[in-house]
């Protein structure tokens, strides 16, 4: 007698998978709440502990609002700044070939592995009062944009090196055949194709400098309403023992950052549109 | 040709300029005065105490991030379930909020009047202690070990999985000699970001240790007390420390992934 | 126009691409490059149209020496194995692109794409994305696109290596309709004979950077200059130092002077062709092709013995 093979035979092991399957994600999702989910429960409910009138003094209050003008102006300064550097960077290491470039690129990694508070403890030496070049940019706008520029850096290269690999040179060569000089091969062909990624790395570079604290919080001095960024800010209230108020700023930059995050995917949704 | 070479030299200049002075200046300014003054900056019994406290709580931080960022990846590559957006994006959170608002998030929540407040009062102390301490390195250093192993889980597919259970093994041996080899370099470069992500955190976790000299003061936060404190060669001392795992780190990065990049 | 190489020179490192190979491809013609991987022909092309410089040698485009030009000022149209599509624009831009760049007027592009679009057939698709084309249809796009430009020469590499067999036997009739309406001087490159006998009048072998023998698919078939043609350009039976085609092998029940006798291993029916492998006394191989009746006449099969001699064949001077 023939097995109707349209019928499913239940395999080994079919229940134990989706059982390992479901505790799996139980855990994961436990673990996720305990460490994440919870305590961001807990800063949203403590910012509206004492009403949302108060939620709105908070982030309005002048220093407040402008730590937080201050936060976002930077940000997006250092963002759009780290588009053209970081694109050029990741040019640099992927099309161009010089003795060293192996040790440019692991460099790039740098930001990353550095704690902040040394990056800044370093950039105050450097371009503060102690400063070898004589510039002193301590207590200024401009030394908490380089303690932004120097955390922000990887961000965008990382994000279009792959990309610029990736990307078929074909095309490149063929819209040379058909008439186009460098630039406009770049600007018609290359850079719609890099936009996306460029955009994704903007994005994180930007959250990054929206949150940044232990780079900045040396070399700018914290000068309310002049340097003073809301990560400072926020750790000032603190110690004021103005939870509300810490709180109410911080749930500010926990929206910002879900949008961020929001925005990032919607890119990569939008990047991958065009692949075969 | 001169665009090519503008084009080099204005990136490198950036990079030598904004990442290899500085910090080749902190390694001058710590020898500055030789190598005794440094070596003995670094030996102080509370710098000591603040290098063992970090190391402590990356050992614990980076195993528990990478068992539950395996346990995490696959749920969501190989389980759909309802929510799996939203923890999708938990997951990367970390990555793009402050450190100031996670350390303030694990305040609130433990401190007096938190929800879990009350752990204080029966003897299990969170705030300004090691636990919270670790908690705050967990979250931040969460997203690493889940990012690296999601993309080759997603490669890979489910074709070997099957075969494996075809022959007759369970899901736990299907895990241990198909998956796991399977994505054993993901974890080790996830492994690598997590104890650098974890070894330099500053922000949290200045909230939330209270940076008591001698017992919660981590390695950073030593750098930040030693410097206003004007102690400048224990500040740099220190850093060079940190520096030193930095580039350790960076050259584990590239020992994993040569090709990144280029 | 007509395009000639004059002594052309390309090295790779030690690797020699091209060594000293000079070509005159006239004008109006459609002429394959025909030649093993790595033999050089597609190098060859890349120098022609400038994207590659050759390291000794020149290219004349009608009488103008363009070595010293790069691709965009040559007046050449390139089609590409892998289509080299715009992934980013719409067919209908990919075919402006090269108006586009030259600045043309909007009316004129629009006319122009209008009416490639429909020399190639794609006239319904001019708002698809490439990744919603099938293989075929990208190439045509990648063909309309080269030709909006109006090169003097098209050069086409491996344009249907990366299709289906059936799709790629309809673009190769295409093509040659589509020169024979067009009149640009053409140059494919293929390593595939058969692509190569049926698509052009004028066919280049090339191997290892050398050009072996230049003729029409009929002359390199009937007089091949040496064993290498002479194997790529057919199947081909060797004796000691002779050639011969599978089809000039008769075969005959009965001995005849200096018939070998061999026995069928294997018949193999194709349609009207029947091919046979037969095996010699002495071990020899050999491959013979007869007609259906042919075959019937001898009552070919499996194990016959039957005595053969080659009715033609051809050594060469070494």
């Amino acid at each position: 007698m023939a097995t109707n093979p349209a019928v499913p035979v239940s395999r080994p092991g079919a229940v134990a998978n989706r059982a390992g399957g479901a505790l799996a994600r139980g855990i994961a999702v436990g673990y996720l709440s305990v460490v994440v989910l919870v305590p961001l429960a807990a800063l949203i409910w403590a910012s509206r502990a004492d009403g949302a009138a108060t939620f709105w003094d908070e982030i309005t209050k002048p220093e407040a609002a402008a730590a937080l003008k201050l936060t976002l102006v930077a940000a997006l300064v250092v963002a759009a700044f780290n588009a053209f550097t970081g694109t050029a960077i990741a040019w640099v290491l992927v099309r161009d070939s010089f003795k060293g470039q192996g040790m440019f690129n692991a460099v790039i990694d740098l930001p990353f592995a550095l704690p902040t508070i040394v990056a800044g403890l370093v950039l105050l030496e450097l371009y503060g009062p102690n400063s070898p070049f004589g510039v002193d940019l301590a207590f200024q706008r401009a030394g908490l944009i380089m303690a932004l520029l120097f955390v922000t850096l990887p961000f965008v290269v990382r994000a279009v090196q792959p990309v610029l690999l990736e990307l078929d040179r074909d095309m490149e060569e063929a819209a040379e055949s058909l008439g186009a000089r460098r630039l406009a091969v770049f600007r018609r062909i290359v850079f719609p194709n890099l936009l996306p990624a460029i955009l994704s790395g903007v994005a994180l570079a930007f959250a990054r400098a929206v949150g940044e604290f232990g780079a900045v919080v040396l070399i700018s001095g914290n000068v309310p309403f002049k340097t003073e960024v809301s990560s400072v800010y926020i750790s000032g209230q603190i110690e004021s023992d103005n939870p509300t108020g810490a709180a109410a700023v911080s749930v500010v930059l926990l929206a910002i950052s879900l949008a961020v995050l929001l925005a990032i995917g919607a890119f990569r949704h939008w990047r991958t549109r065009h692949d075969r | 040709m001169i665009a090519k070479y503008a084009l080099r030299f204005g990136a490198l200049g950036y990079l030598l300029f904004l990442l290899l002075v500085p910090v080749g200046l902190v390694f001058y300014r710590t020898f500055e005065h030789g190598l005794q003054p440094a070596w003995e900056a670094v030996t102080t019994p509370q710098a000591l105490h603040a290098l063992w406290l970090t190391l402590l709580i990356a050992a614990i931080a980076v195993p528990a991030n990478t068992v539950f960022g395996v346990v995490l990846a696959i749920a969501l590559v190989r389980h759909r379930f309802p929510g799996r957006g939203l923890v999708n994006a938990i997951v990367d959170l970390p990555l793009a909020l402050s450190p100031v608002v996670v350390g303030l998030a694990l305040y609130l929540l433990y401190g007096t009047g938190g929800w879990l407040g009350g752990l204080a009062d029966h003897g299990i102390k969170i705030l300004f202690a090691l636990p919270g301490m670790i908690l705050a390195t967990i979250f931040i250093s969460l997203p690493f070990v889940v990012r690296e192993v999601v993309p080759v889980l997603r490669e890979i597919g489910t074709d070997q999985e099957q075969a494996a259970e075809t022959l007759g093994a369970s899901p736990f041996t299907t895990f241990r000699r198909i998956t796991l080899p399977a994505i054993r370099w993901a974890v080790c470069y996830g492994v690598v970001l997590t104890t650098a992500r974890a070894i330099g955190e500053f922000g949290a976790v200045s909230i939330v240790s209270g940076r008591i000299e001698g017992k919660t003061e981590t390695l950073p936060l030593y750098v930040q007390s030693q410097f206003e404190g004007f102690n400048t060669t224990g500040a740099f001392a220190a850093s060079v420390v940190l520096a030193l795992i930095a580039i350790f780190t960076v050259l584990a990065m590239r020992l994993f992934r040569p090709k990144e990049g280029i | 126009m007509g395009i000639t190489v004059v002594e052309v020179t390309k090295k790779f490192g030690d690797f020699v691409a091209l060594d000293d190979v000079s070509v005159a491809i006239p004008e109006g013609s459609l002429t394959a490059l025909l030649g093993p991987s790595g033999s050089g022909k597609s190098t060859l092309l890349r120098v022609i149209a400038g994207l590659e410089d050759p390291d000794s040698g020149q290219i004349l485009l009608g009488d103008d020496d363009v070595t010293q030009q790069p691709a965009r000022a040559r007046g050449v149209g390139m089609v590409f194995q892998h289509y080299a599509a715009f992934k980013h624009m719409t067919v209908w831009e990919n075919v402006a692109f090269g108006l586009k760049v030259r600045k043309r007027p909007k009316a004129e592009i629009v006319k122009r794409v209008d009416e490639l679009l429909e020399l190639v057939q794609l006239d319904g698709l001019s708002k698809r994305y490439p990744a919603q084309l099938s293989g075929g249809q990208r190439q045509r796009m990648a063909l309309a696109r080269a030709l909006a430009v109006d090169p003097e020469v098209l050069l086409l590499d491996e344009p249907f290596g990366a299709l289906d067999a059936r799709v790629r036997k309809e673009l190769r009739a295409w093509l040659r309709r589509l020169h024979d309406e067009v009149h640009v001087t053409t140059i494919i490159v293929t390593h595939d004979q058969e692509e190569a006998m049926e698509v052009a009048g004028q066919i280049v072998v090339i191997n290892r950077g050398r050009v072996e023998q230049v003729g029409t698919p009929r002359e390199l078939y009937e007089s091949p200059a040496n064993e290498f043609v002479m194997s790529f350009v057919g199947p081909v039976n060797q004796i000691g130092k002779t050639f011969f085609r599978p089809r000039d092998l008769t075969l005959s029940l009965e001995q005849d002077g200096d018939a070998t006798e061999a026995m069928v291993e294997r018949v193999v029916h194709l349609g009207f062709e029947v091919r046979a492998e037969l095996v010699r006394d002495d071990g020899q191989h050999l491959l013979a092709q007869l007609t259906q009746e042919e075959a019937q006449a001898l009552e070919l099969e499996r194990g016959l013995i039957v005595y053969v001699k080659p009715n033609r064949q051809t050594t060469f001077a070494r």
